[in-house]
This record gives C-alpha cells, sequence and structure tokens, in this order.
C-alpha cells in the first residue's frame, strides 16, 4: 500500500533499480531511437514526403493563379466545373471554397506536378480517395507539394476538415490519364 | 471545531471542504458525461450510414457537444476532483483557500453551461476545435475561458496545499507517488490553460469585433498546445489513478520509486510537444520541427508510457505473487478479482489503453505516415481509445471506489456496476476497432453524409467502409448502453444506495457536509511512511515475469503495427 503512501526510503532516488526493469527500459529507448530515426530515413529513402514549401497568400492572389492556369489549359467542363489538363512537370492549383474543390484536374500518370493548394475563406482538408492522402488546407497559406500520380484512374477529393452544413458536400475530382 | 471525518473502511481522511469540492467536481463532472453520452447516440447513430438519424445541422450541433463536454468538461471537473482527493485526502491536509477552490469551481460551472447554451442555441456548431475563421457566438469562447480560469484557480489550491501539507509536516518523507502523478497532471494543466488563454482569449475579442483577424494556422499551433496537452493531463492523471487502484486493491508498492518518478518527469518535459500531432500535414511548418515535436523529442514521453506499462502491472504482480498466487506466468492476474469492477475497470483500461490507444497514436503521430490517417475517422477511434477506454473508464472505476469511501453510501445494483465495466470497454473497443478500419479505407471524421448526398460530383467508397461503420456503429450502441448502466449506478447509489454513514443523506451526495458530528479529528497523525519490504527491491532477479510477456507482446504488436503502416504509405502516390 505504499502507492498513495510516502516512500519507505527517505532517499528514494538510492535504492537500486531491478533488473527487469532496466531490460524493459533499455527495450523501450532502442524502440523509441529507431522510430525517430525511421522520419529522417524516410525523408532520404522513402518516397512519401511533404515539402516544405509554403507561401502566405491571400484568396484573391490564389483565385488569380487558379483562373489564369484555367483560362490556358481548360479542356472541357463537368457538372459545372472547368476541367482542366495543364502540362506534365507544370504547377497546377485546386483551391476549396465553401463547398467545392475547384478546377478538375487531369493529370498523366507517372509524370510529377507541383500541386498548390490553398482556401478561399475557412479551413477545408484534402483527401484524396481512394490512395487515402490527406492534407489541411489553411486560408492565407498557399501549401505546395510534388505528386506522383502512379496510377491511372478517377480520384476523389473529399473535404475532411469540418467546413460548415455543406461540408459533405465538397467533392472534387482528380483525373488520372495513362499517357 | 473539528476539521476532519476519518473513512472507517479505508482510513482516509476527508478535510471537511476538500469533500464538499471533491464532491461537486465529479459530480458536475457526471452532468457532463451524461450530456456528453446523450449526444453520443445522435453521433454514432448519424455515422451508422443505413441509420443516418440526424439531419446535418443537428448531426454537427451534437457533435460539437459531444466533443467539449467529453473531452473537456467531464474529464477537467473529475481531475479537479481528483487533485482535491491526492492532496488533501492523501497528505491528510487541510485544504488551501476553500474559497478560491469555490470560486473556481462556480466559475467552471458557469463557464460550462454558457458553452453549452452556446452550442444548443445552433449558432457554435464548429466543432470543439473551433478552428478560425469559421466563428462561434461570443458566449462559447468566453463559456471556454471561463471555465478554463475555474480549473486554473483549482489547480493552485491544489499546489497551495501541497505547500500547507509541506509546512504543517503532516507527512512524514517525499509526497506518495499518486501525489506526484497528480502534481505531473496540475503542472501540464497549467501549461494547458496558459495555451488555452493565449489563443482563446484573442478569438474572443475576435468574435465581438475588437480584433479583425487572426491567422488560421496560428491558431491551430497555439490551440493544439491546449487541445492535445489537455488530454495529457488525462494521461498524467489516470495513470496516477492505476498506482492509486493497484495500492489500495492489492496493497501494491510501486516496482521502482525512482522509475515511476522519473516516468511521470518525462511527461512534464516531453509529453506537450505531441501537440504537432495535429499539424504534421500542414502548410508552413518545418519537416525538423515537426520530426522533433511529433515525437516528443526521441520519443521520451513513449518512453515514459512504457515505463508505467511495465511497472502498473508489474507492481500489482509483485504483490500478488507476495500473497502466494505465484502458479505459473498468470495465476496472479487469473486470480484477480475480476467480478470487482474497480479492478476490471482499471484493468481493461490499462490494457486498453496500451495496446490500441499507444499505438495507434504513436503510428498516426509518425510525421509521413499521419499523411494516410489525417482527418480520417482513424483518428477519433485513436482517442477514444485513449480517452474513453483509457481515461473514462479508469475514471468509472475509481467512481465505483470512491462512492463507499467518499460519498458513504453502498453501490446500487452491485451486479450492473459488475457487468458495466465489461460492456462498456467491449463496446467500445468493438467501435474504435472498426473506425480504425473505416479510416484506414479514407473514411473522413466529423462528416455528415459518406454518400456525399447533393454534391454535384460524386465517389462511392468501398463496400467495406459501410459494413465497418456499421459494426463501429453497433460498439457504439453497446458502450452507450454501458454509459447508461454507470449512469444508473452513480445516480442510484446517491439517491438510494445504502447509507454506510448515518449523515450520508441525499443532499451530502451533492456536494453538502455532513453534520458537525461526523468530523471528529481536528488534525489526523502525521502520514508515515510506507513499512519497509520484507524482501529488499531488485534483489530477486524478474520478480514480474508475467508482466514482462505482456510487455513483450505489446512490443511486438507495436513493432509490427508500426511497419504495416509504414507498408501503406510506401503504396500511395509518391509526393516530394
Amino acid at each position: 500500500m505504499t502507492s498513495f503512501l510516502p516512500p519507505s526510503d527517505r532517499i528514494w532516488w538510492n535504492v537500486p533499480i531491478g533488473k527487469q526493469e532496466i531490460i524493459w527500459i533499455g527495450i523501450a529507448l532502442v524502440w523509441c531511437l529507431i522510430m525517430f530515426f525511421m522520419m529522417p530515413y524516410w525523408h532520404l529513402f522513402g518516397k512519401q514526403n511533404l515539402s516544405n514549401e509554403a507561401y502566405q497568400t491571400t484568396p484573391a492572389q490564389f483565385q488569380a493563379k487558379v483562373d489564369a492556369m484555367v483560362e490556358e489549359h481548360k479542356v472541357g467542363e463537368e457538372a459545372g466545373f472547368p476541367v482542366v489538363r495543364p502540362p506534365a512537370g507544370s504547377d497546377v492549383y485546386m483551391l476549396g471554397r465553401l463547398w467545392q474543390w475547384y478546377p478538375i484536374l487531369e493529370l498523366e500518370k507517372d509524370q510529377s506536378y507541383r500541386l498548390h493548394l490553398s482556401s478561399m475563406d475557412w479551413q477545408h482538408g484534402f483527401s484524396l480517395q481512394p490512395v487515402n492522402i490527406n492534407l489541411q488546407v489553411v486560408p492565407g497559406y498557399e501549401m505546395v507539394v510534388t505528386v506522383t500520380p502512379d496510377q491511372a484512374g478517377d480520384y476523389a477529393v473529399v473535404c475532411n476538415e469540418y467546413c460548415g452544413i455543406g461540408h459533405h458536400t465538397m467533392l472534387g475530382k482528380i483525373y488520372v490519364k495513362e499517357n | 471545531m473539528a476539521r476532519f471525518r476519518v473513512c472507517p473502511d479505508s482510513g482516509f481522511f476527508f478535510d471537511k471542504s476538500a469533500e464538499s469540492l471533491m464532491k461537486v467536481n465529479a459530480v458536475a463532472g457526471v452532468v457532463a458525461l451524461l450530456v456528453a453520452g446523450i449526444m453520443a447516440i445522435g453521433v454514432i447513430l448519424t455515422r451508422w450510414q443505413e441509420i443516418h438519424l440526424l439531419p446535418a445541422d443537428m448531426f454537427y450541433q451534437a457533435l460539437t457537444s459531444h466533443g467539449i463536454n467529453a473531452l473537456i468538461f467531464w474529464i477537467i471537473f473529475f481531475e479537479m476532483a481528483i487533485l482535491y482527493f491526492a492532496s488533501s485526502t492523501l497528505l491528510r491536509s487541510r485544504l488551501a483557500a476553500p474559497r478560491w477552490a469555490w470560486t473556481g469551481f462556480i466559475l467552471m460551472v458557469i463557464g460550462a453551461v454558457m458553452n453549452n447554451v452556446a452550442v444548443f442555441q445552433g449558432k457554435s456548431s464548429v466543432m470543439m476545435t473551433s478552428y478560425v475563421p469559421m466563428q462561434a457566438e461570443p458566449h462559447f469562447y468566453l463559456g471556454l475561458i471561463l471555465f478554463a480560469v475555474g480549473a486554473l484557480i483549482g489547480c493552485f489550491v491544489f499546489l497551495g496545499t501541497l505547500v500547507i501539507a509541506r509546512d504543517d509536516k503532516t507527512y512524514d518523507g517525499s509526497i506518495p507517488l499518486v501525489t506526484f502523478g497528480a502534481l505531473t497532471a496540475c503542472i501540464i494543466a497549467v501549461f494547458t490553460i496558459a495555451c488555452g488563454a493565449i489563443i482563446l482569449v484573442p478569438t474572443f475579442l475576435w468574435s465581438i469585433g475588437y480584433i479583425n483577424h487572426i491567422d488560421a494556422e496560428m491558431y491551430r499551433v497555439i490551440w493544439w498546445g491546449l487541445g492535445h496537452s489537455s488530454q495529457q493531463i488525462n494521461v498524467a492523471a489516470h495513470v496516477s489513478v492505476w498506482y492509486l487502484i493497484i495500492g489500495i486493491l492489492f496493497g501494491a508498492r510501486p516496482m521502482s520509486e525512482k522509475v515511476s518518478r522519473s516516468a511521470f518527469l518525462l511527461y512534464i518535459l516531453f509529453l506537450q510537444l505531441a501537440s504537432a500531432h495535429h499539424i504534421l500535414v500542414d502548410p508552413g511548418i518545418s519537416s525538423e520541427w515537426k520530426v522533433f515535436n511529433t515525437s516528443y523529442a526521441m520519443y521520451l514521453a513513449v518512453l515514459a508510457s512504457m515505463i508505467h506499462g511495465l511497472t502498473v502491472p508489474g507492481s500489482m504482480e509483485v504483490a500478488q505473487r507476495a500473497k502466494g498466487l505465484t502458479k505459473g506466468m498468470f495465476e496472479w492476474l487469473r486470480k484477480a478479482p475480476w467480478g470487482n469492477p474497480v479492478f476490471s475497470g482499471f484493468f481493461m483500461s490499462l490494457v486498453l489503453f496500451g495496446f490500441i490507444g499507444g499505438i495507434t497514436g504513436v503510428v498516426m503521430g509518425t510525421e509521413q505516415i499521419n499523411l494516410i490517417i489525417h482527418n480520417t475517422i482513424y483518428v477519433p477511434a485513436h482517442f477514444h481509445a485513449t480517452v474513453v477506454t483509457g481515461t473514462t473508464l479508469t475514471f468509472m472505476a475509481l467512481t465505483y471506489l470512491l462512492i463507499p469511501v467518499l460519498f458513504r453510501r453502498a453501490l446500487f445494483l452491485p451486479w450492473v456496476a459488475k457487468m458495466q465495466t465489461y460492456v462498456f470497454a467491449g463496446g467500445m473497443t468493438l467501435m474504435i476497432l472498426f473506425m480504425l478500419g473505416a479510416g484506414t479505407l479514407g473514411v473522413s471524421r466529423r462528416h455528415w453524409d459518406m454518400d456525399f448526398t447533393g454534391a454535384a460530383l460524386s465517389f462511392d467508397y468501398p463496400g467495406t467502409a459501410y459494413m465497418m461503420m456499421a459494426v463501429g456503429g453497433v460498439g457504439g450502441v453497446l458502450g452507450i448502453l454501458g454509459g447508461v448502466m454507470f449512469m444508473v449506478v452513480v445516480l442510484g447509489s446517491l439517491l438510494f444506495g445504502k447509507k454506510l454513514d448515518a449523515h450520508a443523506g441525499l443532499l451530502q451526495g451533492f456536494g453538502f457536509p455532513m453534520k458537525a458530528a461526523a468530523y471528529t479529528v481536528e488534525q489526523p497523525a502525521q502520514l508515515q511512511m510506507a513499512p519497509k519490504p520484507v524482501e529488499e527491491h531488485g534483489s530477486g532477479g524478474f520478480e514480474a515475469p508475467g508482466t514482462f510477456v505482456l510487455a513483450m507482446a505489446l512490443l511486438v504488436s507495436f513493432i509490427v503495427y508500426y511497419f504495416i503502416n509504414w507498408d501503406y504509405l510506401a503504396s500511395v502516390w509518391p509526393l516530394s
């Protein structure tokens, strides 16, 4: 009954530690260090990392960039959204607003794109399904991620940051085409 | 006039004002849990897509209320009771500044009511996180601020009580381990509340128009100093309660005071860094910052939890073996009092917190793995494992312990209490496991409709995701049933439980002091140091082999699950 009584030794920090605890602490510490070094390891050798590239922006500035891209590379329209097919390797933009991901992007498989994301109003969550890549989209910040779609198909962008009553209708698309 | 009452069953001394404060805080906490539980019905039955109970506005309203009442009000009210118990009762000291403590409590009540009113009025469905620039009504933030100020006062009353106990020499030697753990929780709470004040005060001023802009990313970084750290208070508090429960039930002594206290010290130093878990996929934050913080500086707080994971059951095992339960690896565990809800609640919370809550938390808090988990329903699944099957289940077990000791009432319908911990833990575990699965399939958290009704475009989740949300729903309903059983036992005990003390009337159950005659001790005798163990610690090699086997099982599950997730991450689109 000593867990809630003062320790039986006045100088409790001098009491030697049992073998079992020392072994466990050693094992746990090694595991903790392995987990820690996995993260820098993945930065060096893994393929899924976020860049630290981001800029402060305003909704108007970001909107202007999106509009310029849509203007230049629009190839069609679907459900009221422009479908945009920017050239491989280029900067592509997607904005989140209540309650749309705009525009629809058409990308080529195995090509890299610099994807810029920002929000026009509240916070949104860029959740690419079914690959399940999730990024936070914050107003006032423009995040740049280089993506390399490695499978062709239709992908949905679900909003997974609560953004009000129409949150569940906020659905966008990214199409990945075979080249 | 005598100040203390002695509980004839447990031998604990209760200071008159501390006793009332513990009762009112515990009762207020249970009321908040009740509100959170009622809201949980709406949440779980809406996320179960085949039922889809509530319309969107009510769903988000219920989810906001559920989150705030469960994660903030229930837990912090209850923790105030624990702080007063761990200081005044365990140290046999009078409570410092009881009037301030009451002021703190009243502020907390006003704040909690004000915040709840704001949410129920319907214009503050902003979720617990209230991310700017989405705006709630001013009294939503003001309620939280008042609640935090009240809790801060409670923390200082706790610290003041430690000072008084030391000055009055109410105990010999060092403070007990349980009080040390409570002190850890208190220090983390002060940090947490400071973060809350730094961000919520300007947000409140913004909501009434005195400030025109709050940076959304700055809000996230500082808010999580409140949001995540408040859950770290729980970790420190419920680990302390684990030590208390093994001490009371088994007479267990910590395997090593030094090891357990050092682990608490690691919590103080590193646990709060985990606020970074929430901003791993945010713009404008560097990888170095993320890696250092999300890993609590090389996982030193995880190390602390792994240490407690060994020493808590290990201390129990040593105590049980000393009583002769030495057969095989696990006789000490097999012959534990599984019919006593205090024990079953404690032990299940230990296992579920470690195996599910701990492992999933570390995995999703890994910088890159967070990419495949952020804001999916995996996240609430994880924190239900920590906060519900960890903290809440522990606090339920403690409640069963306190009803006879503090409230002086016998448990009402003890057979219901006996089953309650199993129903609650079982239901919640089912829900958690299937929600983890659904999250892996990309199902979003805080989302009213996985069919995306009304969206211009369309997307279909796989059928498995629907199945998982449905099974999770069944688990959630079972969990709610367990919650109802808890409420029946607790309220039943306070209203109809057999009086163990002639003075324990109806009003006494809700904070009134007992008749003056019940308080017979002016100042208890000095609390003596624990008796020395018969056999000196550390002499006999492996004292708790069964626990070591359990710990290795935890480690193996941890390693396997950790690398499975890296493997899964490696399969998604390359990003750089």
